[in-house]
């Protein structure tokens, strides 16, 4: 049983009223006071932890945080990235709609470490819910005197809002979120300058996801040290994993980093084994964008290693053989699953939320999705598989923002690992059923 | 409005732009979005790009209740597609298309963050998780039953 830091609380009843919070411990570090602790303790703190961004990237939290410009009279902002929009990634809904308040803990320490007077949490549009919980819960904390004015006497202000947005992926993409802030379509910027210089209205900004924002809550109240004697080598701590898909129990489950894949697929703690006693073919470890993994290599590296749910092990063979950690969305596949058609609602969603800035991803993932549902309909060709292989790598690397390795990266993994059933497709269409059924090339 | 410094009223044009869409039948037209720009005092133009961007934003008329369902992997998964197909067979249309009566307009999402209680639609603000033919005939007696508008904010 791995030790539970994110999720000690959330089975407790009531836990997001802040009395309830409060009472197993919620708020302890501002009760211990704040102004005890030098601002810059509270990122020495962080860095200590090795803890590393929890939305996608693993940038570690420390070393971003000591990238923020600090120029006289000119406000500070953090913003928690709360868009989770990733498919195969529910963490953070999670974790809002049960602790409420850690976020917002973690928030006021982060933002009193990083000298920001002004916090945002930019949450997706579709958590509609969520946001009125989040505001319940920060109504409490200013009537507590959490937040405002002169917290707790520390002589440090802090206003919390939130702000939600309206449907769109790549608002997640942290320069696109501020760009969204602002009232405007959410198109990536070009870095630099990166948000720690130049990020909301210009000013200094430091963006960070809700998960990494909670994590700061135990690392403050236990110690940096404590937090990285957790899990393995530089992926320190736990994490949130949300397992979806063919799986006997999904759901979130909090890991200790280091945990063996197979013992995260197969033990009743976690996602309990496959449901009715399938085999297993395939996983996409990380959230739609990283690349998908066979059954053999997920399981084990191509070295014959056990693989592990850690930032290096989940990595380990590159693009070849490995994959990522990224946002933590483990989708699982049986071995009745299409690996082509899988890549098709992908491909699709690529398409749909590309923002049309750069032309490769603009145009790319629309022909991506159309010769994907070429093939899934029984007309494609051999030529087809290697078009969309020379399409992907014409995407890789060649747009502003990181949407453009997204939606190349699956197709990519999925032509490399499975490109025999591809070949199925195209060589006996009249194998293919029900392929016309629901999937029209029109987005609504 | 008071979320956002001086000069700033420009981010609330989203949340604004949620709130017109609630009180004015769920869709946004152009006389609508015209006044939220003086409103805000932001160009047509501004408010149009930025309506026109995101997906919850409708710019042409919708039914009562927005039925939307997700359709990305995890969902696709564990059987989004026969629970599109009931929908459909059910309401007698399409997906994108609303019934005759103006009740339910039909809608594929992307992923909504329910991938662990998949298959799964939104209708107004509410998610329905883990959905079943039976249960999806379940609510849409339901939402039959209250026929008011869904209201998501
Ligand atoms: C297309 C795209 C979508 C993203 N979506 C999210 C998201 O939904 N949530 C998130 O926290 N980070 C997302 N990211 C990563 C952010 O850009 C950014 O790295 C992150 O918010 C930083 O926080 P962290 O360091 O705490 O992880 C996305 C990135 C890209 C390129
Ligand atoms: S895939 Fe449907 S909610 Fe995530």
């Amino acid at each position: 049983m791995s030790e539970k830091i994110l999720l000690a609380l959330d089975h407790i009843e009531g836990i997001a009223s802040l009395p309830v919070y409060a009472q197993h411990g919620g708020y302890a570090v501002l009760k211990k006071g704040l102004s005890d602790i030098p601002a810059q303790q509270v990122v020495e703190e962080v860095k200590i932890s090795g803890l590393r961004g929890r939305g996608g990237a693993g940038f570690p939290t420390g070393l971003k945080w000591s990238f923020l410009a600090k120029p006289e009279g000119v406000p500070r902002y953090l913003v928690c990235n709360a868009d989770e929009s990733e498919p195969g990634t529910f963490k953070d809904r999670y974790l809002m709609e049960r602790n409420p308040h850690l976020l917002i803990e973690g928030m006021i320490i982060s933002s009193y470490g990083l000298g920001a007077n002004t916090a945002y949490i930019y949450i997706r549009g579709e958590y509609f819910y969520i946001a009125r919980i989040l505001e319940q819960a920060i109504k409490e904390a200013y009537a507590e005197g959490y937040l405002g004015k002169n917290i707790l006497n520390s002589g440090f202000d802090l206003n919390l809002h939130v702000h939600v947005g309206a449907g769109a992926y790549i608002c997640g993409e942290e320069t696109a979120l501020l760009e969204s802030l602002e009232g405007k379509r959410g198109n990536p910027r070009i870095k630099p300058p990166f948000p720690a210089v130049q990020g909301l209205y210009n000013c200094p900004t430091v963006v960070n996801n809700v998960e990494t924002l909670a994590a700061v809550v135990p690392i403050l109240d236990k110690g940096g040290a404590a937090y990285a004697a957790v899990g393995i080598g530089k992926s320190t701590g736990t994490k949130l994993i949300s397992a979806s898909g063919h799986i006997n129990r999904p759901g979130v489950y909090e890991i200790e980093l280091g945990v063996p894949v197979e013992e995260f697929i197969y033990s009743d703690e976690y996602c309990g084994g496959m449901r009715n006693g399938k085999k297993l073919k395939a996983v996409v470890a990380g959230g739609s964008s990283v690349p998908i993994l066979p059954a053999d290599l997920i399981l084990k590296t191509a070295e014959g290693a056990p693989r592990l749910m850690s930032y290096e092990s989940l990595a380990e063979g590159g693009f070849q053989t490995g994959t990522m950690m990224g946002s933590g969305g483990f989708i699982v596949m049986d071995e009745d699953t299409s690996i082509v058609k899988n890549l098709y609602t992908f491909a699709r969603f690529y398409h749909h939320e590309s923002c049309g800035q750069c032309s490769p991803c603009r145009e790319g993932t629309g022909w991506m999705e159309r010769i994907l549902h070429k093939i899934l309909d029984g007309h494609g060709t051999i030529m087809d598989i290697d078009l969309l292989w020379d399409i992907q790598k014409n995407i890789d690397g060649k747009t502003i923002c990181p949407l453009g390795e997204a939606a190349a990266w699956p197709v990519a993994s999925a032509i490399r690992h499975f490109r025999s059933e591809f070949e199925e497709y195209v060589l006996n269409p009249h194998l293919i059923e029900d392929v016309k059924h629901y999937y029209r090339l029109q987005t609504i | 409005m008071t979320h956002y410094p001086e000069n700033q009223s420009r981010s609330a044009l989203i949340p604004v732009l949620h709130m017109a869409q609630s009180d004015f039948g769920g869709w946004l037209s152009v006389p609508v979005m015209d006044y939220v720009a003086s409103v805000l005092n932001l160009l047509p133009i501004q408010v149009y790009e930025v309506a026109s961007f995101y997906s919850m934003f409708n710019l042409k008329p919708v039914g009562n209740y927005m039925i939307e369902v997700c359709r990305t992997s995890s969902c696709w998964l564990c059987g989004a597609e026969d629970i599109m197909a009931h929908l459909e067979n059910k309401l007698g249309i399409k997906v994108g298309q609303t019934t005759a009566d103006g009740m339910f307009t039909l809608k594929a999402v992307e992923c909504l963050g329910s991938c662990g209680t998949a298959p799964m639609m939104q209708v107004g603000a509410d998610y329905y998780e883990n959905l079943t033919i039976e249960k999806v005939d379940f609510i849409m007696e339901e939402l039959k039953k209250e026929n008011k508008y869904s209201r998501y904010c």
